[in-house]
């Protein structure tokens, strides 16, 4: 007989693994990949592969010639990149900008911190928000999404975000009520039938993948929610105090990638808190900043910058908020 | 359904065991006792080479007020006295019998009627308690009679029965409640009265639907037992989380369920405490589970103390071809066996055969912050800094996190994806933590 193994307890254990997680969330993803698709068509396709195999290859490459560490890109966690990436750009962008956003997405912003795990920033947005400052011209402009199963050329029109034409819109002195008539109807948004990037159009799908990761226990409710109701609340003060200045809350929730990125960045598990509260707050202090920059900021969008600034944060969010000790009291 | 405030897990119960009856095992030639099998001062030795011994003689006296008598479980010569290796491989004192027939101390009522009526005081209760070598069977071992001596000052408001049996496998306490129903609630009715308390409030998963149906139905004999059913979720049956879950107070950090007014004791124990009080028969063996998923029969055996642990696993079948790994207790919280030439001790509640497959453990990765261990915590700990900074020597760092909260339950180390050994590093850590808290303490 082999000897006794002699570890310490516990002796089972849940076979919960990292690879299992991370592949779900790639399942999560696959209702946004398909309806860009329906939306973009062979666009889509070619954008995301473009962006998971470049961000595997880099990883493979980081790791095999300069980390000199054993292989992890089957975990899974460098796909999820990929399609992040590519969700959070226009149908449109040349395929070498794609590229050059997988490289600071894993070689910058995830392999130096020493990899999964230990990367401070979301990787793709980090990359998202590189390409966006580099290549402004490519980065915004929008090909609408067509009806779907129709053969229309994609490249055909241009037109901007429902945010980009708010902000120009009100630059240009106009009303919000008479701007309101231009933008897409709310059932436009939750199909797919708006300007914005790969993954952003459809509200649906992505609210689908959400669930799909609360259910196998990926992701909690705290971040999520916190995140889209505090826009929320946010937007609707706003919009009540001016109506002519500012939209809807509502319209806030399902326009540009707010939802994407209150399901799908911000609980990003590398870069959010760990307790409940600590999830709270960083989703209250994601949605308050995403509709901050929307307003006052220099960009229509500020979703990225937002998730971005509270991963910054999310050190000190650990230590303020603990969990609840046992038999402790302050 | 009543519960813990926080944290815990549903690991795969593997209640292989549940329905088999107790049996009680054979008597053996040879028989070896740990002298000292309890938490507390040793005790010493009463006998000789040469001697005879017959069964429930006294073999060993805790003469401190914390430690514990020793009773023989077999009758014989006693062969020799001299250390013997136990389970964690330190040489113990041990008194070894050459067991002849099965002679038993005339004073010991054997005759399976229930003794009901409890005629003796709560300060002959304990006396006999302590006079019977009775620890608790969970596997602390601490006495009993020491633990239902109440300090003056303090004030004990619940007597809990501890029948949660949260870990995988282990069916003891579960076949005793459906088999020896009678005897344990007269049990728990002595320990009751010992305390002088108008109540006994018995805890139990709710998975144990047949125990929960016999028991409520017979504790309607009984007055002042009151069956709390809670949530199955490990770990119902740790002392603190089963105290949250009856009567909704948490145990200080540092402090014990006294100072909430609780006193916690399990079910083999209420059964022993029967046994000493009302058929003044001392603790000479226990109850415990035989199983594995790749064990053919899962056994539930009364097995005396001293038995082989090798003649055991014969018994049962011997050890199946892929076993990984033998362990003494449950899955989560007990301890793999390096040597199997060890004899059975108070406390030693199953043995778990764990396959290969089942004991293989992952290579661990990066932590990804998930948090599950944080969630899984019961303690309400953060199981990935305790670690981290144990590995980093920062005991600082660990002590002002609260590592010698934690209760080294595992729900950490079972949670995380990352096969991080969460609770290697915190058990190392609390042992460099309490070191220093207690040089500490001691300086001033
Ligand atoms: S072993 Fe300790 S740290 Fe881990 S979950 Fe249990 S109490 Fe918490
Ligand atoms: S469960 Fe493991 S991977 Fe997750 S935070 Fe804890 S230690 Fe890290």
């Amino acid at each position: 007989m082999d000897l006794l193994n002699v570890s310490g307890s516990p002796h089972v254990h849940s076979r919960e693994s990292v690879k299992k997680i991370m592949w779900t969330v790639v399942i999560a993803l696959l209702p946004t990949f398909a309806v860009s698709i329906l939306s973009f068509g062979f666009d889509a396709v070619k954008l995301t592969l473009i962006a998971v195999a470049s961000c595997l290859l880099f990883e493979w490459l980081i790791q095999k010639f300069l980390l000199k560490k054993p292989c992890s890109i089957s975990d899974g966690s460098a796909v999820i990149t990929g399609m992040l990436l590519a969700f959070n750009v226009p149908s449109n962008l040349p395929w070498w900008i794609m590229v050059i956003g997988a490289l600071v997405a894993i070689g910058i912003a995830k392999m130096p911190f020493g990899g999964l795990g230990n990367n401070l920033f979301n990787p793709a947005l980090v990359g998202r928000v590189s390409l966006l400052i580099s290549f402004p011209q490519q980065m915004t402009t929008w090909p609408m999404p067509r009806p779907w199963f129709s053969h229309a050329a994609v490249d055909a029109t241009t037109g901007a975000t429902p945010l980009g034409m708010i902000k120009t819109g009100l630059a240009q002195g106009k009303d919000m009520g008479e701007l309101m008539n231009q933008l897409p109807s709310y059932a436009q948004m939750l199909l797919g039938e708006q300007g914005g990037s790969l993954g952003e159009v459809a509200a649906i799908a992505i609210i689908i993948g959400g669930l799909f990761m609360l259910f196998r226990k990926v992701i909690s409710w705290h971040i999520p929610v916190s995140f889209i109701a505090t826009a929320f609340v946010f937007a609707t003060i706003l919009h009540a105090a001016n109506p002519a200045l500012y939209i809807p809350g509502s319209y806030h929730i399902l326009c540009g990638g707010l939802l994407l990125g209150a399901v799908f960045m911000a609980t990003d598990m590398v870069t959010s808190p760990m307790s409940g509260w600590g999830k709270i707050v960083f989703g209250c202090g994601c949605g308050l900043l995403t509709i901050i920059i929307r307003v006052w900021g220099a960009y229509p969008e500020g979703v990225s910058f937002a998730i971005l600034l509270m991963n910054a944060v999310v050190p000190l969010l650990n230590k303020a908020f603990p969990p609840k000790r046992f038999g402790v009291t302050k | 359904m009543k519960t813990f405030r926080k944290g815990g897990i549903h690991p795969e119960e593997n209640k292989l065991a549940h329905n088999t009856k107790l049996e009680e095992f054979p008597i053996q030639e040879k028989a070896v006792l740990y002298a000292s099998q309890h938490l507390g001062a040793p005790a010493v030795v009463q006998v000789q080479k040469g001697d005879k011994v017959k069964v429930g003689q006294l073999l060993a006296k805790g003469e401190a007020f914390v430690s514990a008598n020793l009773h023989s479980p077999y009758s014989g010569t006693v062969s020799k006295v001299e250390p013997a290796a136990d389970l964690s491989g330190m040489k113990k004192p041990a008194i070894f019998i050459d067991v002849e027939g099965d002679e038993w101390e005339e004073s010991i009522d054997r005759t399976p009627e229930l003794k009901k009526e409890i005629t003796l005081s709560p300060a002959e209760i304990i006396a006999k308690i302590k006079e019977m070598g009775i620890v608790g069977l969970g596997g602390a071992c601490f006495p009993t009679h020491v633990k239902l001596s109440v300090p003056e000052g303090k004030k004990v408001e619940y007597l809990i029965i501890n029948a949660a049996e949260c870990e995988p496998y282990i069916s003891i306490d579960n076949r005793i409640l459906l088999e020896r129903t009678e005897e344990f609630l007269t049990g728990t009715c002595v320990l009751r009265k010992a305390l002088q308390l108008e109540k006994v409030h018995v805890g139990i998963e709710e998975n144990k639907v047949e125990a929960i149906a016999r028991l409520k139905e017979l504790a309607a004999n009984y007055p002042g037992v009151v069956v709390e059913v809670l949530k199955t979720k490990y770990p119902q049956g740790a002392e603190k989380q089963l105290i949250n879950s009856i009567t909704g107070r948490e145990v200080p950090s540092g402090r014990l369920p006294l100072d909430v007014g609780c006193i916690v004791c399990n079910v083999s124990t209420t059964l022993a405490v029967y046994e000493a009080v009302q058929k003044n028969r001392p603790l000479i063996g226990q109850y415990m589970t035989f199983s594995g998923k790749s064990v053919t029969t899962p056994h539930n055996l009364y097995v005396r103390y001293g038995t082989p642990v090798q003649s055991l696993i014969e018994y049962c079948g011997g050890l199946p071809e892929d076993t990984g790994k033998v362990i003494c207790g449950g899955p989560m919280m007990g301890r793999a066996m390096a040597n199997l030439n060890v004899w059975t001790n108070k406390g030693f509640s199953s043995l778990l055969v764990i396959n290969r497959k089942e004991a293989k453990r992952m290579e661990p990765q990066n932590c990804i912050r998930c948090g599950k261990c944080v969630e899984a915590c019961p303690m309400g700990l953060e199981p990935y800094l305790l670690s981290a900074n144990a590995k980093l020597n920062r005991w600082d760092e660990t002590e002002k996190h609260h590592i010698m909260d934690c209760i080294e339950c595992g729900c950490c180390q079972f949670s995380c994806p990352s096969y991080r050994p969460l609770l290697d590093l915190i058990r190392l850590g609390k042992n460099k933590t309490g070191g220093i808290i207690r040089a500490r303490q001691q300086k001033k």
